[in-house]
Formats: C-alpha cells, structure tokens, sequence
C-alpha cells in the first residue's frame, strides 16, 4: 500500500512537471515567426493551406496570381486550445509541413515508422551489452588486484572515455571499410528482422554497447567487491556453499540492488536514441527525424518529439526510484526524511 | 529582569587564575589541500592525466600561434593534401605509396622533370609488369601532384610574377605549350590541363605521351612553344625574366626562345606551377603570414589546414568549458547554499524550479535559443549551458549545506552572533569546495564533449561567427570523407580521446584525493 501511494505521488509530479514543460515549449515555439519552406517543386500555398487548417494562422492574404502573401496569427492560447482539442479527442498530433520527405503526412505516423530501427537498435544493444559488461564486472570484482583486474579496469577506463564521436568511427573505419565485415550504413528498407539488416545494424549497435559495458563492468565490479567483503558472505562459506554459489546466491543477489535500476533506467533513456550514433550510420531512427525537424522547423514534429523526449528522461528517473522499492523491500523510497 | 549590562566591571574576578595550556603539537600540521594534494600525487594515473591535460591546453593556448593559416583559411587545389612534417624521411612527409598506369605515372613523373618539385618522391619507382599489364610503383607527393596550371591574369599581376621571379629567383611561370597542338594533341577533357608540356597524341580518347624510347618513361621530350628572338611577338609577350634550361636554342641560324604567356583578350594566359605560385600570391602579393603549403596535420576535404582549426577549436574548447564551469559553479553555489541553507518552503520551491529545468533536454534549450537569437553561433552555447549548466552544482552544495549546517561549530557561530551570509559562506560553504572542485574537473570535459557534439550534429556551427571553428565541425567533415582521407576524421578524432581520457583520470584522481571518506581504503 506504502509503494503504491509513493507511486501515485511520483506519477502525479511527473504528470505536472511535463506539462510545465511542455506548455512553456508550446508558447515559446509559437511566439516565434512561422517558417515556411516549400521543398522542390511544391506550391508553398498548399503549405499555407495546410496550417490554416490547424488553426495555426489565419484570414489569408491572396495577391493577384493567386498566390498567398500574408497572414495573421491566431493568438497562441486559442492555438494551444486547438492543438490539445485535437490531440484528445482525435489523437491527431498534427502533420510535417516542411520536411519534403514528411510534407503533409501524420506526425504519429512517421514516429511510428521511425520508432522500430531506434528500438531494435536499443534492445540489441542491451541484450549484448548487459551480459558482457556483468560479466567483466564479476571477473574484476573476484580477482580484484590482480591482472585480470588490471586489464578489465583499463579496457573500463578507455571505453568511459572515449566519445561515443570517436567509437563510432573506428569502427565505422576499421570494421566497415578496412575489413569490411559490414555494410557502412544501414540497409534501408522496412524489413526490420531480416538478417541482411541485422548485420546493417551491428556496427551502431556495437558502438552504443561498448560505452554501456564499460558503465555495467564499473557498477558490477564497484557493487560486488563491496559486497564480497561484508560478513553474511563469511557466513555463507562458514555454513558449506561453495565460493561460486555464495557468489551467485548471496553476492550477486544484493549487488543487483543498486545494478539493476541502472540498466533499467539506461534502456528507458537510450529508447530514444543517440543522435550521434543514428547520424553516423544514417538510421533512420527517431534521433534522426528530430534533428531534421530542427533544421527545417517543422513545429509539429518538434513539438511531438520534444513531449516524447521529456517523457522518456522523467521515466528513466522514475523507473529508477521505483525499481529500487521491487528489488529490495528494505529500501523505502521517499520515507524518512533524511537531510538532504 | 536584571540589569546585565551595568554589572560594574571589578565584581568580576578568575576562578582560576593559572590558566592551564594543551601541549603544543608535536608533529607538523597537515592542511586539507596539502592533504588531498598528496594523496592526489599518489594516483600515478591521475597525475599521468593532469600532465596530459596541461600539454592539451598549452596547445590550446599556444598552438594557434604557431601557423600562419587560420580556420577560415580554404584552398581547394589542396584538397585532403596529406600531413607533412619532414622533408627528407619516409613518414609524415605528405606523400603515400602509390601505384598507377603508364600514363598517369608518365604525367606525374614530368611534373617533376621540368619544375623540380617531385610529384614522385626523389623521382624513384620501381615497375611491376609480372601480372599482365604493367604498373608503376612510387611515393606520391601531395603537394606537388597539382603540377602546373593555366591561369589568366591582367597586365600587372603578370609582370609582379615576373618582378618576384627577379627578386627571389624562383620560376614561377612555365613556357607554354602552343594553343594549336593543345586542340589537337590532348584529348578535349586534357585541353586545360596544364601537366601536358611534352609531345602527345590522342589515342582512344585519351592522351598519350610520344616517347624517344618507348621502353623508358622518362624519355619525354618537350613541346614548348617558342618565338624568334626579337620578333614582334617577343615584344608582345613582355617578359624579362628568368628562363628555364634550354631556352634559347639556335635552328636555321636563327635564335629561338620559350614563350612565357599567351596574349588573350584582357590579358595573358600564363602557365604556373602551382607550389611557386601559391609561394608568390602568399608571401610576395598578399603578404598573409604563409610562405610554402605546408600543412602539418593535412588539410580537409575544403582544403583548410587542420592544425590551423585543430588548435583554434581546441582553444575555443577549452574557454567554452572553463568559462561555463566558472559560471555555472558559481551560480550553482549560490543557488545551492540558499537552498540548503534556509531549507523549508525556499527549498521546496527552488527544487520544483530546479526539477522542471533539469528535465528539459538541452536540444529543446539550443534549438528555441538558436530561434530566438537569431543565430547558430557560440552565443547560443553559451546561453543554453548557462540556462541548464548550474543544477548539478546546486544539487552538490545543497547537499553540504544540509549535512553542514546543524553542526555544532555552526550553531557557535550563530551564538557568537554571526550572521547568516557570513554564515554561509565562512563556515559551511568551504566544506563544499572539495567537491566543487571535484565536480569541475568533470563538468570541463563533459561541456567540451557537449559542445563537439552540438557542432557535430551541425546544430551549432560556430563557423558563421567569425573566424572560430570546432573539434566536432572537423570531425564531421573528415567524416564526409573518411575512406579517401581517413586522418582527416582520425587526427581530430585523437585529440578529443586524448582530452577525455586525459580529464576522466584527472577527474577521477582528484575525487580520490577530496573525498575523506575514502581515506585509509586504498586499493
């Protein structure tokens, strides 16, 4: 009942403070002047059109070929009123207008096309990332101080530091040109689970998940060596497990206290997607769409991916919080009032 | 209640009035920094890492200094030339190992034989004909592979090449190859290219060179143009200046020599070596500082020097990066201490304030920055960094206050009568520099990275204000052309691993050296 209520709470809050952010975002986009840029060989009134239509503008200017030179503005809280009536009772987050490649077509739509490459890539990365850098992190966290500590803890610090900038591109040079083993950008194409495309993929993957091994290899060996050291572990030994089975049962189990909320909450927050990486490898992922949203300021697409982006780093924090409480009952998030 | 402030002085007296003194210690005092200092020197790594960071600013600081090119600099006739540093050995000398047919080792081979700047290095190769056709094996010099151009210059251009020529005794114009053997003997896409000065044919659509002996390459021979000497046309061509070897030659009794230029309607068509004439617009013309190409790291795709704008975005790096920490530290620890310190409602509002602003993703903060101001420039960075930059310091001194400011020094203090301010900041607030001081050491990376990434991602393109460049703008455009010019991408591409690795060791060895807690647990 305790984790319930503490739940709400954090949902509430998290409720308010996207909507905070998201109302400032609105007002502050639709202050400024509207951009229209019609892409080759389209007819900017059809652009025009399409936002009187949403209610963004209005009483149209038309000169004497027909063609619209002016406007007025629709003030921004009727606007706003538009946008969310839309929103909620027909789920309508409005259309590209001047992307070409999305000009005229349903913000949900092309998110929902955009969605899967960013995923896959996101989950594939998890599923290879997690297990290597755990196990990484039990190895050095064993044989602390020894060589294989050594070597596991400076791989771990090269692969922190290096930029995900950097990674990308010895691998994209090393792995897709001199030795060719990939294809240098991702097979295009929408037939996201053939192997042709799996193996398009890899290259991104690879230069996400390294960076992730090295952070799961440095909690791992951080919270195991902790935990090795503390008594109920003499105990264990003590009562006859072996080394490996007080290791898994008993060390693992309460190292995984503070390990699993991070990669949880790394999985939320890498759904959507390094801009970086799906710029590197040409994915057409959701990092790309919002960054060309940007350059051509398409403020439905802006807006939409905004409110996803937002929503997905509350949720990362959150989820952290939260998980804490599953894991281990004896960690009441939010209970006594401690200083700070 | 009593009077106590006219208690009269002389009804006080000691209790006691040996005042008995501790024993001095013995043993020398150590102070905090001094401390952190010596553990800090202890993390070989670290300290490996604060060396390394202090070469990457000296190049930052000085580095810019030491070439002539700015960032704004571009030639495109030297396109990804390759980087050079040594003249005489075989590496870093802007020439790769190469082969090629006949006929392209043939045009570069001549480049070398008439101007002296080797397009083959040394003018040495070696020939391979053991799998069918034969192929040239050589050291390409990017720099001298452009050979000669044709460029139509007026009358006073034309004869300041000439003065430079008498001044400096370097050749810079070339005699020309006759207009009507250009039409027939090249092929129509060789017609401008100036490389042709020996004897060819069209064969199959393309050049070919006619050579004396056609089993050696090298025995080209030349197809100059020339006058007699003292003709009309001598007159014409204005030039007095130097001449290459074997001008002047005697046919018919008659004395011939080379022309230097070809009238055309506003001016003269001259044939230049490209090196010499880059050498002359430059040091002699322009005056801009640069003498000879010269490109340390090479040069991008564009054609501008790396090191050039390597080291002016290193610079811009590093001032975006302390600069902002400085700020941010410094609004962040005000911020924080009012917070902490006074707690309650201040703080419960301060944090929602905080929440909301940490929760806005920076590309939502750049992009209605760029809107607003009009610009794609640095000041966007430096606005949206400010905006956002502060929470991570706040949320630290916060917490000092809090484990801080119960303590029971603080509470003398205030019994002494101390103020709040003077509360806050001499007796809480020093508690909190360690870890400020930790902090920044990881945020002056972290911004840096941020910031290659925003100009990376072209967000910011610092190249629209003024003459600045970045480390990500760099890498973008080695990225563009990665697999013709791999260290295009991969020269950048080292500093900014070296800078990270670099700042995580220091960083995380001065967190080692602040951080009390961790004292006594080595290893």
């Amino acid at each position: 009942m305790y984790m319930f209520k503490y739940i709400l709470k954090r949902i509430g809050l998290l409720v308010m403070t996207f909507c905070i952010i998201l109302l400032l975002c609105f007002v502050l986009i639709k202050a400024l002047p509207i951009v229209i840029q019609a892409g080759y060989g389209e007819d900017s009134n059809l652009i025009y059109l399409r936002l009187e239509a949403r209610g963004y503008i209005t009483d149209l200017v038309y000169d004497q070929s027909g063609n619209i030179i002016g406007f007025s503005n629709v003030p921004i809280m009727t606007q706003l009123g538009t946008y969310l009536h839309r929103i909620f009772a027909e789920g309508d987050f409005g259309v590209g207008v001047n992307m070409p490649e999305y000009s005229g077509r349903d913000v949900l739509d092309v998110f929902g096309e955009n969605l899967p490459p960013t995923i896959l890539i996101n989950v594939y990365s998890t599923l290879i990332g997690v297990p290597i850098g755990l196990g990484f992190g039990v190895l050095a966290a064993l044989k602390k101080n020894k060589w294989q500590d050594q070597i596991v803890n400076v791989f771990i610090i090269l692969l922190v530091s290096l930029p995900s900038i950097v990674l990308g591109l010895i691998i994209q040079f090393v792995f897709c040109y001199k030795l060719d083993w990939f294809p240098m950008v991702m097979e295009t194409g929408y037939d996201y689970l053939s192997w042709p495309m799996f193996v398009s993929m890899l290259p991104a993957v690879f230069a996400l998940c390294l960076g992730s091994i090295a952070g799961y290899a440095r909690y791992t060996r951080a919270e195991l060596s902790e935990v090795l050291t503390s008594e109920f572990m003499l105990l264990a030994r003590t009562k006859g497990l072996t080394r490996g089975q007080a290791t898994f049962r008993h060390a693992m189990r309460n190292a995984m206290v503070v390990i699993f909320p991070s990669i949880l909450s790394e999985f939320v927050s890498v759904l959507s997607g390094s801009l970086i990486i799906e710029n590197m490898f040409s994915i057409p992922g959701v990092g790309r769409l919002y960054l060309s949203s940007i350059t051509a300021q398409d403020y439905d697409f802006f807006m939409f991916l905004s409110g996803f982006y937002v929503l997905v780093g509350l949720l990362a924090t959150i989820v952290i919080d939260i998980s804490y409480g599953f894991i281990d009952p004896r960690i009441r998030m939010g209970s006594a009032k401690t200083n700070g | 209640m009593a009077d106590f402030n006219n208690i009269p002085k002389e009804k006080f007296k000691f209790a006691n009035k040996e005042i008995s003194h501790d024993t001095a210690l013995s043993t020398k005092s150590k102070s905090y920094w001094g401390d952190a200092f010596a553990r800090f020197c202890k993390n070989k790594g670290a300290v490996v890492g604060a060396i390394v960071v202090a070469l990457l600013m000296l190049f930052a600081i000085f580095g810019p200094l030491f070439t002539p090119y700015s960032p704004s600099y571009s030639d495109l006739n030297y396109s990804t030339a390759l980087p050079k540093l040594f003249e005489d050995v075989d590496f870093w000398d802007g020439c790769k190992d190469t082969s090629a047919n006949k006929e392209t080792f043939i045009s570069l081979y001549a480049m070398g034989k008439e101007t002296g700047h080797n397009a083959v290095k040394r003018q040495e190769f070696t020939v391979d004909s053991s799998s069918g056709s034969t192929l040239y094996y050589y050291r390409e010099d990017s720099y001298h592979k452009l050979g000669c151009m044709y460029r139509n210059i007026d009358e006073e251009t034309y004869m300041q090449i000439q003065e430079y020529q008498n001044v400096t005794g370097r050749q810079v114009l070339y005699p020309m190859m006759s207009y009507t053997d250009r039409k027939n003997l090249l092929a129509p896409q060789d017609i401008d290219n100036a490389n042709f000065w020996y004897r060819t044919k069209v064969s199959g659509g393309k050049t070919v060179a006619v050579l004396a002996d056609n089993n050696d390459p090298t025995s080209i021979i030349p197809n100059y143009n020339s006058h007699e000497k003292g003709s009309v046309i001598e007159q014409s061509l204005k030039y007095n200046s130097l001449r290459i070897e074997g001008d002047e030659f005697v046919k018919d009794g008659k004395t011939y020599c080379y022309d230097y230029a070809r009238l055309i309607t506003d001016g003269y068509e001259v044939r230049v070596n490209y090196f010499e004439y880059y050498t002359y617009v430059h040091s002699y013309r322009d005056k801009d500082g640069i003498t000879e190409p010269y490109f340390v790291f090479g040069a991008t795709a564009e054609g501008k020097d790396i090191y050039a704008c390597l080291s002016n975005g290193a610079r811009f790096s590093f001032i975006f990066g302390i600069l902002v920490a400085v700020v941010n530290i410094f609004v962040g620890a005000i911020y924080g201490a009012i917070e902490g310190y006074y707690g309650g409602k201040m703080d419960l509002i301060l944090e929602r304030i905080v929440e909301v602003l940490s929760a806005v993703p920076i590309m939502i903060v750049i992009t209605l920055m760029k809107e607003y101001l009009h610009s794609s420039g640095f000041i966007v960075l430096f606005m949206a960094y400010f905006l956002t930059g502060w929470i991570g310091m706040a949320g630290t001194t916060r917490m000092q206050f809090y484990r801080y400011k119960n303590h029971e020094y603080v509470l003398a203090a205030r019994t002494l009568g101390a103020k709040d301010r003077r509360l806050m900041w001499k007796h809480i607030f020093p508690n909190a520099l360690g870890t400020l001081v930790t902090s920044c050491a990881l945020v002056i990376p972290a911004m840096i990275f941020s910031e290659v990434s925003m100009t990376y991602l072209g967000i910011i393109n610092l190249e629209s204000s003024g003459n600045l460049t970045s480390v990500g703008t760099l890498i973008s455009a080695g990225q563009k052309c990665l697999l013709s010019a791999p260290f295009v991408a991969m020269i950048p591409s080292i500093y900014l691993a070296l800078l990270m690795l670099s700042f995580n060791l220091f960083g995380n060895g001065l967190r080692d050296a602040f951080n009390p807690s961790l004292r006594g647990a080595e290893g």
